[in-house]
């Protein structure tokens, strides 16, 4: 198996720490100038998302990840899985609950994702930063109100709650930015 | 391969007028204080055993060498400066690159520009005197610095990790790294390795307190980091060096300088054995500086000063790099 040594450690680097893959976020350099030299890094797990701060002594190695990310198209779900399609290649796979969490209520079929691959199999799944969706609940807005303050809960076809402007209607497609949650504009 | 813009300065050219005017005000502060300007070799056949430090190497083949030979660019001009404070020059002050292997972040370049002085006469603490006033001078004009302290290394660990560093133990530092949330590595836990741990919460604890808005001068080393310094008796006995500190940044570091031949040879061949146990090079030790020691080095005290994190704090700026015409990577 590859390793990397603290020399390599670089933001985005995918490195196997305590049995888990991870992510290096941060690798900062630190050396008394008569002493011992380490790397402070902060590191993502990416099986559980938290990032956590390590210290390495220069010249440590971890392993290397054999993780990679690639674009999918999403197909459907069934009730165990979410399935993908490689535009490409027409190779299909199935990601489970554990790797499509919350994003779950933003995936829309024929949307192209960011699968994250372990070992071949789907650790994770990052929906568009935009997605478009319709309206499938909301209360009727009050008439002439155009400006959007204030605003109301808007269910969305896959099952996202988000708050809309007044003058948003059932049945109307929007814009929503994923990584806030936050409505964008109509569609 | 596509055209890069990296052929232009890193440091913007406001930073490197305040370098040449830092230059200009170092050489009048010394000329003003008769210490006297040198300049030495960056090349050596021999090199620093210190195990923390790497030195670069090169090779030279011509006449005088018609076979080769390797040159060591040097991590300091310490050794050759004090061949020549035993040869008389009395005081003396140099602004040289220097470079050291493997040290590349945000507070660090393998080359960079170092003022080193030595004043015969002084001890550690009369040096640091002479550190305070010239570093406030520098900085006055861009800096409000409150009165500077000095903590013995025991008292700043003390006071910003809650430790005594020379009586505690492995577990004494892992529950204080632990409470701190400090990352450990791995293997340092099941290590009885005391330096390591000391540099540990040093980085991670001490240091990033030191010498907030003043400058603070941290002295009496454990006796096992004494480098060059002397070691004064004592229970436990403490080496006669001092680092300097401002807005958490380590500045220069001095010594009371160590005059006995003998001894800095058994230190030269303790660190060539550290080296070889860790599989580091085994480089040539210094014989013309032992020789030098053994004629007489005058009671001295020395100190390195970086100058490019001097230029970092002088012009507020967060990476070495920014204060620097062309860092390592667009050197």
């Amino acid at each position: 198996m590859a390793t990397y040594s603290t020399n390599e450690f670089k933001a985005g680097l995918k490195v196997m720490l305590d049995g888990d893959p991870a992510a290096i976020v941060e690798n900062e350099f630190v050396k008394p100038g008569k002493g011992q030299a380490f790397n402070r890094v902060r590191i993502r797990n990416l099986k559980n998302g938290r990032t956590i701060e390590r210290t390495f002594k220069s010249g440590e190695t971890l392993e290397a990840a054999d993780v990679a990310d690639v674009e999918m198209q999403y197909l459907y779900s069934d009730d165990q899985f979410w399935h993908f399609m490689n535009p490409e290649s027409y190779e299909q796979m199935a990601a489970d609950k554990n790797a499509v969490g919350d994003n779950a209520k933003w995936l829309k079929e024929q949307d192209v994702c960011i699968i994250t691959l372990w070992n071949g199999v789907p650790l994770a799944v990052e929906p568009p930063n935009t997605v478009t969706l319709k309206i499938v609940e909301t209360d009727p807005g009050l008439k002439g109100d155009t400006s959007g303050g204030g605003g109301k809960p808007a269910t969305l076809e896959t099952g996202a709650v988000v708050r809309v402007p007044l003058f948003v209607q059932n049945g109307e497609t929007i814009k929503v930015n994923t990584r806030t949650g936050e409505y964008i504009s109509r569609a | 391969m596509p055209l890069s813009d990296d052929w232009q300065p890193a440091a913007t050219l406001e930073v490197l007028k305040l370098r040449a005017r830092l230059l200009e005000s170092i050489r009048a502060f010394f000329s003003g204080r008769g210490v006297l300007e040198v300049e030495t070799p960056i090349l050596s056949t021999a090199a620093i055993t210190d195990p923390m430090l790497a030195s670069l190497a090169t090779r030279y083949a011509g006449p005088l060498f018609p076979h080769g030979q390797t040159f060591y660019l040097h991590t300091s001009p310490e050794f050759p400066m004090k061949r020549l404070l035993a040869a008389g020059s009395g005081s003396i002050y140099q602004i040289c690159k220097v470079f050291r292997d493997g040290e590349c972040g945000r507070l660090h370049n393998p080359e960079f520009t170092m003022l080193e002085w030595y004043r015969v006469g002084f001890d550690h603490h009369r040096l640091m005197d002479e550190v305070a006033e010239l570093v406030t001078a520098l900085l006055a004009p861009t800096l409000k610095l409150d009165t500077p302290e000095r903590l013995s290394y025991r008292e700043a660990f003390r006071r910003h990790a809650g430790l005594d560093p020379h009586t505690a133990s492995s577990a004494d530092f892992a529950a204080i790294a632990r409470e701190r949330r400090i990352g450990v590595p791995k293997d340092l836990t099941s290590q009885n390795d005391l330096a390591t741990w000391r540099d540990l919460l040093l980085t991670h604890a001490v240091e990033p307190e030191l010498g907030q808005g003043r400058l603070t001068f941290i002295y009496d080393y454990p006796a096992s980091q004494a480098s060059l310094a002397r070691i004064q008796s004592g229970e436990p006995p403490l080496a006669a060096r001092f680092e300097l500190y401002l807005n958490g940044i380590e500045l220069a570091n001095g010594f009371h300088e160590l005059a006995d031949a003998d001894e800095q040879r058994a230190r030269f061949e303790r660190q060539l054995h550290a080296r070889a146990a860790a599989g580091q090079a085994v480089v040539p030790l210094d014989e013309r500086l032992l020789a030098a020691l053994s004629e007489g080095l005058p009671d001295c005290a020395g100190v390195a000063l970086g100058f490019d994190r001097l230029v970092m704090l002088a012009a507020g700026a967060r990476s070495i790099a920014e204060v620097m015409a062309f860092p390592v990577d667009r050197a």
